[in-house]
């Protein structure tokens, strides 16, 4: 810990060169190894695919392609559930609000707003959108004012919530499914349709490097504005790389997952477009729900770390008292990060039911637990203070991994729910043990 | 007090505060004016604490009026207080310890850029300046305070303080968790801080680090005020009597909570 960023520079001599460059990099050894978890997952499954079934099935663009989506909506919520855990607090009641809100907007879309824009009007998906974001945020607004002008825990507050919005949501519809939704609402589910195609894609994957690269450069100015200490230059150059790799390699493996033949059949068919020998092959590219959640990494990592909410928001989780007395108005931004908890779970809850095309009210039941499981793998800590957005992401992906992974392997549910709950426990204990280690230096 | 005929820079008049049954304040009056520095003594639960947690907006009253400048104040928080020049630097070293130096300095009060986003980079640049003038040992800015020592803690919770051009101090037991010479760099920069006019409240049990900084000194017990007077009219053995048994020596002035004589 006493050799962490601060000191890039001073390198001393006989270092081995793996910490050096972690330590030039001023990369989170925490990220190594989650990201070494990751992989170790990954090859796991494929090599033991490989060995039940002669064939490696996980790490295919096609399933990695589905992980990325069915990640999507659990690491979305993860990343305002980090801000919930480090400001002490826990929200029980996402599942639950995914269930409600889509339930609404189910029955806006198909029975309501039909009747006064008209079948198949464009801005149905935007109204649906709006009232599912408005909804979501005014019921955690609402969850996060109990908290912090009545005073009740939020784990109360929010188990009381997952109870009530769960039912609300059966009142909704009594109980009943609601199908098909919206044609423009259901590509934010993704599928063949609801992706961007090749083209885009490496469209996008060039500006996200160039992001990279542009980034690395501003922080260099930035710190050479005020003369503090630089990164090396080599140290740079190794995160650059590995960066546009990463983001280049993911964007080769979305556009090697082709189109199923028959949905690109019927495109062909439809477009009057030849289907030369072998069948048309149409790249998938990422899938709109993935971009979603990109966009959402990127802002709510933003506001955590560069505006005076996260900052506070942190502040708190370190020293509630000290955060008080700094002046700083503690119970309004309980019921700001409730109030985006809750917005973050009404996105969550269109990516969903649009991903299903049918809204109903069991929808996202146990999402909570699958959330707070992602954001404690990534390393938030549930003694508040401690926790990123990054973390959070990669921890959905891990959780979404050994899921999906269980269920490529026909592993039944059961032992599915005991596999997890064991990472869970497993990941926090390997936690604990490490900040015990680092804490005594 | 004729001394001194200019208006005081506070006044807390017949202040009192109850947490339920417990009278931790009763009917406390206690004044201070620019470029003074009045130490507040008492035994561990005297009431001091409470008292100067009141003026720094941490507690709210039940009675009483806060006078700043001749004019009354409204004081509910600690932002109210922040804004009429109040700073304290709190006993317990109310500091966020997560979150680096710079960002402690300025929790609350952060410097942003023109998009509204946070200028870490000045606030870094600016807590390197001050903290080169308090403390110029000090050189771990990227890391939580959580990792630094006491010392260096404190004088992470007095750059604060006087960072922000306070007009009014309240120091709550600044010395407890330092060592000699931190101590007495915390006694230059009292003085130093008293020369540029501010005024400032000491609260000690330490009767000794108190009659070498304080020009008077008011001393409570089972929260009332039981006298006050200049520290050159008192000796240090009538301060402690006026401390363990509450009898106001001829020096002082006494208050409610002096022991009939």
């Amino acid at each position: 810990m006493t050799s962490a960023a601060s000191s890039a520079t001073s390198a001393a001599p006989n270092e081995p060169a793996i910490r050096r460059l972690l330590r030039a990099t001023e990369v989170d050894t925490r990220m190594i190894g989650m990201i070494g978890a990751l992989a170790l997952i990954w090859v796991g499954f494929n090599i033991y695919t490989l060995v039940q079934t002669g064939e490696g099935l996980f790490l295919t663009p096609r399933n990695l392609w589905n992980l990325s989506v069915q990640t999507s909506s659990i690491a979305i919520m993860a990343t305002g559930m980090v801000l919930i855990i480090v400001m002490r607090h826990i929200d029980l009641s996402v599942g639950s609000i995914i269930g409600f809100v889509s339930t609404i907007i189910g029955v806006a879309q198909v029975h309501i707003l039909p009747v006064y824009l008209g079948l198949d009007n464009p801005a149905i998906w935007v109204i649906a959108v709006v009232i599912a974001l408005a909804i979501g945020a005014a019921i955690g607004a609402f969850h996060g004012s109990l908290v912090a002008y009545v005073g009740i825990p939020a784990f109360i507050v929010t188990l009381g919530g997952q109870l009530f919005w769960r039912g609300a949501a059966w009142w909704v519809t009594t109980g009943q499914t609601i199908a098909p939704l919206d044609d423009r609402f259901a590509l934010m589910g993704g599928g063949p349709h609801g992706s961007i195609g090749a083209t885009a894609s490496w469209a996008l994957a060039a500006l996200a490097c160039a992001g990279i690269v542009f980034g690395l450069y501003a922080g260099r100015q930035r710190r050479a504005r005020f003369r503090f200490p630089q990164r090396p230059m080599w140290a740079e150059y190794v995160i650059a790389v590995v960066g546009c790799f990463v983001v280049l390699g993911a964007t080769a493996i979305v556009n090697a997952y082709p189109w199923p033949e028959r949905v690109a059949a019927k495109y062909a068919a439809d477009n009057n477009i030849p289907v030369p020998e072998g069948g048309l092959y149409i790249s998938t590219g990422y899938a709109i729900p993935v971009l979603i959640a990109l966009v959402t990494g990127l802002v709510m990592t933003f506001l955590a770390r560069r505006t005076r909410f996260g900052r506070y928001v942190y502040a708190i989780g370190g020293n509630p008292e000290a955060a008080e007395l700094a002046g700083i108005n503690t119970k309004r931004i309980t019921v700001l990060v409730f109030a985006l908890m809750g917005m973050l779970a009404g996105v969550a809850a269109c990516i969903d039911s649009a991903r299903l095309d049918s809204a109903t009210n069991v929808l996202g039941q146990f999402d909570e637990l699958y959330v707070i499981a992602a954001a404690v793998i990534g390393g938030t800590s549930l003694a508040g203070g401690v926790g990123t957005i990054y973390g959070a992401l990669i921890g959905a992906l891990v959780i979404q991994s050994l899921q999906s992974g269980m269920v490529l392997l026909g592993f039944d549910s059961a032992f599915q729910q005991m596999v997890v709950g064991v990472v869970l426990v497993g990941a926090v204990g390997l936690d604990t043990f490490y900040r015990r280690r680092t804490a005594k230096g | 007090m004729d001394a001194n005929p200019q208006t005081p820079l506070v006044e807390m008049k017949d202040i009192s505060l109850a947490f339920g049954g417990l009278k931790a304040i009763d009917d406390a009056s206690i004044d201070l004016y620019p470029g003074e520095v009045v130490g507040l003594l008492g035994h561990n639960g005297a009431g001091k604490s409470c008292l100067i947690k009141v003026l720094s907006g941490a507690y709210k009253r039940d009675a009483g009026q806060i006078f700043i400048n001749g004019e009354e104040a409204t004081i509910n928080n600690p932002r109210d207080a922040k804004s009429y020049g109040i700073e304290t630097v709190y006993q317990a070293l109310a500091l966020a310890d997560n979150v680096d130096a710079a960002s402690n300095l300025y929790l609350g009060r952060e410097l942003r850029t023109r998009w509204g986003t946070l200028d870490d980079a000045s606030m870094e640049a600016e807590a390197r300046k001050v903290m080169g003038r308090l403390n110029p040992n000090f050189r771990r800015f990227k890391e939580p305070v959580t990792a630094l020592s006491g010392g260096q803690r404190q004088s992470v919770a007095i750059a604060r303080a006087i960072h922000f051009n306070a007009r009014i101090l309240i120091m709550d037991e600044p010395t407890a968790a330092l060592g000699p010479a931190e101590t007495a760099q915390v006694g230059e920069l009292i003085k130093q801080l008293k020369s540029e006019g501010i005024g400032i409240f000491l609260i000690s049990h330490d009767i000794h680090d108190v009659f070498d900084l304080a020009d008077r000194v008011t001393v409570m017990k089972n929260g009332q005020i039981v006298g006050s007077g200049r520290v050159g009219d008192m000796t240090k053995d009538e301060v402690l009597g006026m401390i363990i048994l509450g009898k106001c020596p001829p020096g002082a002035v006494p208050g409610p909570g002096a022991m009939a004589s």
